[in-house]
């Protein structure tokens, strides 16, 4: 059981989401940075999918009610365990009374915290995470507050005195921009050939519209040669639209489902991590990518994800088992 | 017919024409189906003439996947499900509910005549989705045709009975909305703890009924 201490409401619990429920009309949701959350998950030997917690507004405050193990992954911030200062990307144990800080950010926008035994609460359409705009998974359906009590499932497993961690984790994007992959959507021909290569040239800048469900950009707005009107359609998460001010909108992990602008490219899933962790004001720029090029970009991802997942098993079974510890 | 990337996972299938035709909206309907059996489809997600396939493109050859698109289209019938038949109980909005006089304005219509338009219709669900529980409804009177709002209002009300873009609903949940309202049901179209979740169902036939 953790007790939270300091959060916004827009602090979540998140796992991978529960892209089934589309069909009703949910959003995928999920963590928008997957793969920090599955190393956070994978260091601590729990599933990669099991709920963590999706820190994005600071400062974020957490008390352990017993003894623990946790990891935190994802952006860079200010971390400390009550006096000791945590590395990034780093698993440890925390003893019960001690006090969890994620203070300012260094790098990146979004922490994941893990917790040994993933956080137990209610599975709804699949998934523990939490959708604000249904009100439904997670704790309650709502983002955390001070003195909510989140429960843990079982322990399996001690770490090492000072914990252990990381030394090469994914990437983050610098401060200042991010580039990701995106391959051309159903009305990329619709715009004008000069508004088609600018979209893949220019920088794009995150206004403060930037959220879960998605981005709202600015730049030199695009032009479609046609305007026909399109009908309602479903959309995935990375869908780039152009609505008729002509500046990109980014649909992200807790988009609506379905939706009637022009889509001029789609973000690859394996770079939808890096614009999880792109701050407002920075650039982004777009760089198209063939389907080819794009299959092989997510195949490499998962088996790079795989060899890090087989190199910390190895690394875990070095470990002393919870209940074998004296 | 045209087929999409919606990313390296996903196609969207469109068979729009300039306007919406009920014999495509049931091969869309029936396609997805036939798709949703398939064990390489991980969702088969019918639009408003139109049909979002998402596979894994780790797992299947994207080539392979888009055949499974062509074949599912190829052979789904067009004939209309049968549907089951709902009424929807709405309390109208009264003669000064600014929505009713822009619609007025818009189709040159009166209040009573709107009401009366969209209470004697035979609507279809075309599609779910959007919002948790949302249904574009087909068959509203094309008299009533008023486009969306250039800015959408930030909060529609949950139960709000509304029309847009040539497709009628109703609001599952307070949100933006780019559409204009009618009038209120207490219906309820979303709730995570009931099975199904959804009030309303693809092909399902749905009437407004007036409640006064």
């Amino acid at each position: 059981m953790i007790e939270i201490l300091t959060s916004t409401a827009l602090n979540t619990v998140q796992d991978f989401g529960r892209p089934q429920a589309m069909a009703f009309g949910v959003s995928c949701g999920g963590a928008m940075d997957r793969a920090a959350l599955a190393l956070g998950n994978v260091l601590l030997g729990n599933p990669a999918d099991a709920a963590g917690i999706e820190v994005a507004f600071f400062p974020f405050r957490i008390r352990f009610l017993e003894e623990r193990s946790f990891s935190i992954t994802g952006a860079q911030c200010n971390a400390s365990l009550d006096n000791l200062s945590l590395p990034a990307n780093w698993a440890i144990t925390a003893k019960a009374g001690q006090i969890l800080t994620c203070g300012a950010l260094e790098k990146g926008c979004r922490v994941y915290i893990c917790l040994e035994g993933g956080l137990d609460v209610p599975i709804v359409f699949g998934a523990r995470a939490t959708d604000l705009k249904a009100a439904l998974g997670g704790y309650h359906g709502r983002g955390l507050q001070r003195n909510d009590h989140i429960p843990c499932g079982p322990r399996t497993l001690s770490l090492p005195t000072g914990g252990y961690g990381l030394t090469c984790p994914p990437l983050l994007p610098e401060r200042g921009s991010v580039t990701v992959h995106a391959l051309a959507a159903a009305e990329y021909h619709d715009f004008t050939p000069e508004s088609r290569a600018r979209f893949f040239s220019q920088p794009w800048r995150i206004t403060s519209q930037a959220n879960r469900a998605g981005y709202r950009l600015e730049g030199d707005p695009l032009r479609r040669a046609s305007d026909r009107e399109l009908f309602s359609h479903g959309i995935m998460p990375g869908t780039v639209q152009i609505p008729p001010s002509g500046q990109p909108i980014i649909q992200l992990a807790d988009a609506n489902t379905m939706g009637g602008y022009p889509k001029i490219a789609t973000v690859i899933e394996s770079d939808l991590r890096l614009l999880a962790q792109a701050p407002i004001g920075a650039s982004v720029f777009f760089h198209e990518i063939d389907i080819d090029a794009a299959v092989q970009r997510q195949r490499d991802a998962v088996r790079q994800f795989q060899d890090n997942m087989m190199k910390l098993s190895e690394l875990r079974g070095s470990l002393i088992p919870w209940n074998q510890k004296k | 017919m045209r087929i999409s990337y919606a990313g390296e996972n996903a196609f969207l299938l469109d068979a729009s024409s300039t306007v919406f035709e009920a014999g495509i909206q049931a091969r869309v309907i029936n396609a997805a189906h036939a798709l949703a059996r398939h064990t390489g489809v991980r969702q088969a997600i019918p639009g408003v003439n139109n049909l979002l396939m998402v596979f894994d493109s780790v797992m299947h050859d994207h080539r392979e996947a888009r055949i499974w698109l062509e074949d599912a289209w190829y052979q789904a019938s067009s004939d209309e499900p049968d549907g089951r038949m709902i009424s929807i109980p709405v309390t109208y909005d009264s003669e000064s509910s600014e929505d009713l006089k822009a619609i007025a304005y818009y189709c040159n219509l009166t209040i009573t005549d709107i009401i009366s338009l969209h209470s004697n219709a035979s609507y279809r669900v075309a599609a779910v989705g959007a919002m948790p529980g949302f249904v574009y409804l087909s068959g509203l009177d094309p008299q009533l045709a008023i486009p969306r709002r250039q800015v959408p209002r930030m909060a529609v009300e949950k139960g709000s009975v509304i029309i847009g873009g040539g497709n009628a609903g109703v609001m599952p949940c307070t949100a933006p909305s780019g559409w204009y309202q009618l009038g209120h049901t207490d219906i309820a179209l979303f709730d995570h703890n009931r099975n199904p979740p959804c009030y309303l169902e693809i092909g399902d036939r749905v009437r407004f009924v007036n409640a006064r």
